[in-house]
C-alpha cells in the first residue's frame, strides 16, 4: 500500500497543506464543518483541481485521472447507483475495470458475506435502509481492492447504534485489508476511536497533527461540547456539558451529570 | 383487477359509440354534415380493408413514420448525448439548433418539396425533422440532469469517461430520453398525415383528402380512427419500453 504525501496543496479552500500519511496508516482528518476536509479528500482522489503536488509512494499523481489513482472513496451521501441492484453496485468497480466475470462473481459474493448483506443482493438502493446503504456503499468502495481508502463522514446520517457498529466494521476492514486510510469526520469520538493519527484542519489549514490522545489533551473539550463538534449522536451533543477521556473512551457528561 | 380496470375504461367509449349511433340513426344531426352512423363507418372500414385500399395507404404511412422516426430519434439521441455530456459541443450547437427548433416541422415542407420533389424522401425528412429536435432536447436535459456525484462515484471506482457515459449517465438519462420519444411517436403520425394531405399522393393523409373531395365522411372517419389508434399504439409502445427498462429502479408514476 502506498504512503501519501501532500506537498504545498492550495486551492480555493485549502492553504499550504503539507501532510504525509504512512503506508497502512489510519489518519483521521478532524475539524469543524467548512474546514476543507472533503476538499482535501477530493484533491487526493483527483476530483478537483489544485496547486501543489499529491504523491503516492513518492511519485506525483497530479496528472493521473481519477480512475487511475486506485483510491476507493466512500462519499458522505454514499451515491449508490439507483439503476443498479446491490450486486451490480458492488460489482461496478470490477466490471468497469474489465475483470473476468468469474472473478467479479466470487469477489462480490465474498464482500456480501463479509458485510453480511447476502439477503439484499437483488434489491435496489431505493429499497434499502440507511445502515444497509452504508454497508453496500462500503462493499462497493473496497471491491476493486483499492490501495487507499477515503472516507468522507460516512456515518453522519446514521443512528447511534448503527454508526457505532459500522465504525467497528470500518476499523476491522482497515486492519484486515491493510489499505492506507484517510477518514474525514467532525466527530471527536469517531476520530478518537478510529485514528492511528489525527490531523486537525481549520480554515483550510492543517493546524496540528498527532496521536489522538495528545490531540485530545490539548483541545478545549468544553468549547467542543458547546459548539457541537462531538455530534455523532444528537442526544449527547445536546446535553453535553463536558467531554472527558476515560479508559480510551470519550465520555459526554450531561448537565444533569 | 387489471381486467376490471380495462372494462371500466371501455365503458365510456361504448356509451359514446352508442350515443353516436342513436343520434345519427334518429337523424338529429343536420344533413349537410353528412355524418354517418358508427355501424356504417365500421362497414366502410371492412370494405376498405377488404379491397386493400386502406392497407396500402396505411402501410405507406407506416413505413414513412418508422423510417423517419427511427432516423430522427437515433440522430436526436446521439447528438443529444454529445451535447449533454460535452459542454464545448453544447456551446457551439445549441444556438444553431435552438433556432431551427422553433420552426414548425410543416414549415419545412416548401423547401423540402423543392429539394426532394414529390418523393418518399419528402415525408421521411419531415418526420425526421419533427422527431429530431424534441428527442435531442429531451436527451440533452436528461444527460445534463444526471447528478454529478454519480459521475464522481463512477470515476472513483475506476470507470473511464466512456464507461461513465455508457454505464451511468445514459441509463440515468433514460427517463428523459423516453419522454422525448413518447411525445414524438404520436406527433410523427400527426405530421405525416398533414404532409400527405398537402403534398404526397399516397398514405392515410392522401386517402383523407380524396375522401373529402368525394364528400365521403365515413372514409374520413375511418382514416381518423386509424390515425388515433396508431398515435396511441406508438405512445403506448414507448411507455411499455420505458417501463421495461426502468421500472425496477424508478419510483414509477402511474399512467
Amino acid at each position: 500500500m502506498p504512503n501519501i504525501r501532500l506537498k504545498n496543496i492550495n486551492n480555493f479552500i485549502c492553504h499550504d497543506v503539507n501532510l504525509e500519511i504512512s503506508d497502512k496508516e489510519f489518519l483521521v482528518l478532524w475539524g469543524p464543518t467548512g474546514a476543507g476536509k472533503t476538499t482535501l479528500l477530493n484533491i487526493i482522489a483527483g476530483l478537483i483541481e489544485h496547486k501543489g503536488s499529491v504523491l503516492f509512494d513518492g511519485s506525483p499523481v497530479d496528472e493521473f485521472p481519477v480512475y487511475q489513482r486506485k483510491a476507493g472513496y466512500l462519499f458522505q451521501n454514499l451515491i449508490l447507483f439507483p439503476h443498479l441492484s446491490v450486486r451490480a453496485n458492488i460489482a461496478y468497480g470490477l466490471r468497469v475495470q474489465g475483470e473476468p466475470k468469474s472473478k467479479v462473481k466470487s469477489r462480490v459474493n465474498e464482500l456480501l458475506r463479509l458485510m453480511r448483506i447476502e439477503h439484499l443482493v437483488y434489491r435496489y438502493p431505493r429499497d434499502l435502509s440507511g445502515g444497509e446503504k452504508q454497508r453496500v456503499a462500503l462493499a462497493r468502495a473496497i471491491a476493486p481492492s483499492p490501495e487507499i481508502m477515503l472516507f468522507d463522514e460516512p456515518l453522519n446520517s446514521l443512528d447511534f447504534h448503527t454508526a457505532r457498529y459500522l465504525r467497528t466494521e470500518i476499523h476491522k476492514l482497515h486492519r484486515e485489508l491493510g489499505f492506507t486510510t484517510i477518514y474525514v469526520t467532525h466527530c471527536l469520538e469517531e476520530a478518537f476511536a478510529l485514528a492511528d493519527r489525527v490531523a486537525v484542519l481549520k480554515n483550510g489549514r492543517i493546524v496540528r497533527t498527532g496521536f489522538p490522545e495528545d490531540i485530545f489533551k490539548e483541545i478545549d473539550c468544553k468549547a467542543i461540547a458547546k459548539n457541537g463538534f462531538c455530534d455523532c449522536h444528537q442526544s449527547s451533543r445536546n446535553s453535553a456539558a463536558q467531554i472527558k477521556l476515560e479508559n480510551s473512551n470519550i465520555l459526554c457528561y450531561s448537565r444533569r451529570g | 383487477m387489471r381486467k376490471m380496470k380495462a372494462v371500466h375504461s371501455l365503458i365510456p367509449v361504448l356509451v359514446f359509440l352508442l350515443i353516436w349511433e342513436i343520434v345519427t340513426r334518429l337523424e338529429l344531426i343536420p344533413g349537410h354534415f353528412f355524418f354517418p352512423p358508427f355501424t356504417v363507418v365500421i362497414q366502410e372500414f371492412y370494405r376498405l380493408t377488404a379491397n386493400g385500399m386502406l392497407i396500402d395507404n396505411f402501410l405507406s404511412s407506416l413505413v414513412r413514420v418508422l423510417i423517419g422516426l427511427s432516423a430522427g430519434s437515433i440522430a436526436g439521441i446521439t447528438v443529444g448525448i454529445l451535447m449533454g455530456y460535452e459542454e464545448k459541443i453544447h456551446k457551439v450547437a445549441h444556438p444553431i439548433f435552438s433556432l431551427f427548433y422553433s420552426i414548425p416541422a410543416l414549415g419545412w415542407l416548401p423547401i423540402l418539396m423543392l429539394w426532394f420533389g414529390i418523393s418518399e424522401m419528402l415525408p421521411i425528412m419531415i418526420i425526421f425533422i419533427c422527431s429530431f429536435f424534441p428527442v435531442l432536447y429531451n436527451t440533452v436535459t436528461g444527460i445534463k440532469g444526471v447528478n454529478k456525484d454519480f459521475i464522481k462515484a463512477a470515476q472513483s471506482l475506476g470507470a473511464s469517461e466512456w464507461k461513465v457515459l455508457t454505464t451511468v449517465v445514459i441509463p440515468l438519462a433514460l427517463p428523459n430520453i423516453f419522454t422525448g420519444l413518447r411525445l414524438e411517436a404520436g406527433m410523427a403520425w400527426r405530421v405525416i398525415i398533414a404532409a400527405e394531405m398537402v403534398a404526397i399522393p399516397t398514405g392515410i393523409g392522401a386517402l383523407l383528402m380524396r375522401a373529402e373531395s368525394l364528400l365521403r365522411v365515413d372514409i374520413i372517419i375511418v382514416c381518423l380512427m386509424v390515425l388515433a389508434v396508431m398515435c396511441l399504439s406508438f405512445e403506448r409502445f414507448f411507455i411499455y419500453l420505458e417501463h421495461k427498462l426502468t421500472h425496477k429502479w424508478r419510483q414509477y408514476a402511474q399512467h
